[in-house]
């Protein structure tokens, strides 16, 4: 991938995934949300993964996000009214999310692999682009059969689950 | 220039961050699970970095990694039917979406 792509949409991600946080409306949280998800469909597509790229366009920035919109003006949620800070949790939040970060440029700065540029796909030739399709979906159904049987069945237990959920009564 | 693996982890973490910071600091219950879809997404971004990292033999990325991406992409889906099911029945018993006022639990 062109690093200033990857830049471009690593920035965009991020400023935006601060305002999913930052947000008082829900509303506008939301949509910040589908344009993170967005920008990392781009990072996929650069790491040439466009199964996936695909994968986070249609259920996340689609189902997903329609599904949190459709929630938020169901209940009518309005932008938060201005509280007093809970100071605890404002300077917990910020010293944890601190450490981590610094954490991880620590352990970044000591990964011996990690300052060494990502190794061509010798399988494909020069302006062929990789079948991943094709490739994931062998792995998926030869190697992780038994698991995506279970996901499987873990999908039809949450859909029974959300309608137990929703019903008016719970008994 | 080139890209380098630490560049896609250092976004990933950030993201990850920027998730956990929204967690903590948010008290609408609904943004608190916005946050933590961007957790499992940043978690899926270092997945895929390191599926695209470790090239095999045979020329092709490791794609362990990504049908592991796929499996979270699965399995967070259904975990945000579930749980939008369980904030839409708790707003139908107590009005509210904001967590201090949801203190039932507390000690």
């Amino acid at each position: 991938m062109n690093p200033i792509l990857f830049w471009f949409f690593a920035f965009l991600m991020l400023a935006f995934g601060v305002g999913v946080v930052v947000n008082r409306n829900p509303v506008a949280s939301a949509l910040s949300l589908v344009v993170t998800f967005l920008c990392l469909a781009a990072l996929y597509v650069g790491l040439d993964a466009y199964v996936l790229a695909a994968l986070q366009v249609v259920v996340y920035a689609g189902a997903v996000m329609v599904l949190f919109l459709f929630i938020i003006m169901l209940l009518d949620l309005r932008a938060e009214v201005r509280r007093k800070f809970n100071k605890i949790s404002l300077i917990g939040g910020a010293v944890v999310a601190i450490a981590f970060a610094a954490q991880l440029i620590g352990v970044l700065g000591r990964h011996p692999r990690g300052d060494q540029p990502f190794p061509p796909l010798t399988a494909i030739g020069p302006g062929e682009q990789l079948n991943d399709l094709k490739l994931v979906g062998e792995t998926l159904f030869s190697s992780h059969n038994l698991p995506f049987q279970i996901v499987g069945v873990l999908i039809l237990v949450a859909t029974i689950g959300v309608i137990v959920i929703s019903k008016r009564e719970l008994k | 220039m080139t890209l380098h693996l630490n560049d896609y982890l250092l976004v990933s973490g950030l993201l990850f961050a920027i998730g956990f910071a929204g967690v903590l600091l948010r008290r609408n219950i609904i943004i608190i699970f916005m946050c933590l879809e961007l957790m499992l997404n940043a978690a899926n971004l270092s997945l895929v970095a390191f599926s695209r990292f470790n090239v095999g033999p045979n020329g092709l990325p490791n794609f362990n990694g990504e049908v592991l991406v796929f499996f979270i992409i699965t399995v967070a889906a259904a975990e945000v039917a579930v749980g939008l099911a369980i904030i839409v029945a708790l707003f139908r018993s107590r009005q509210t979406t904001h967590v201090e006022d949801i203190n039932s639990l507390k000690f």
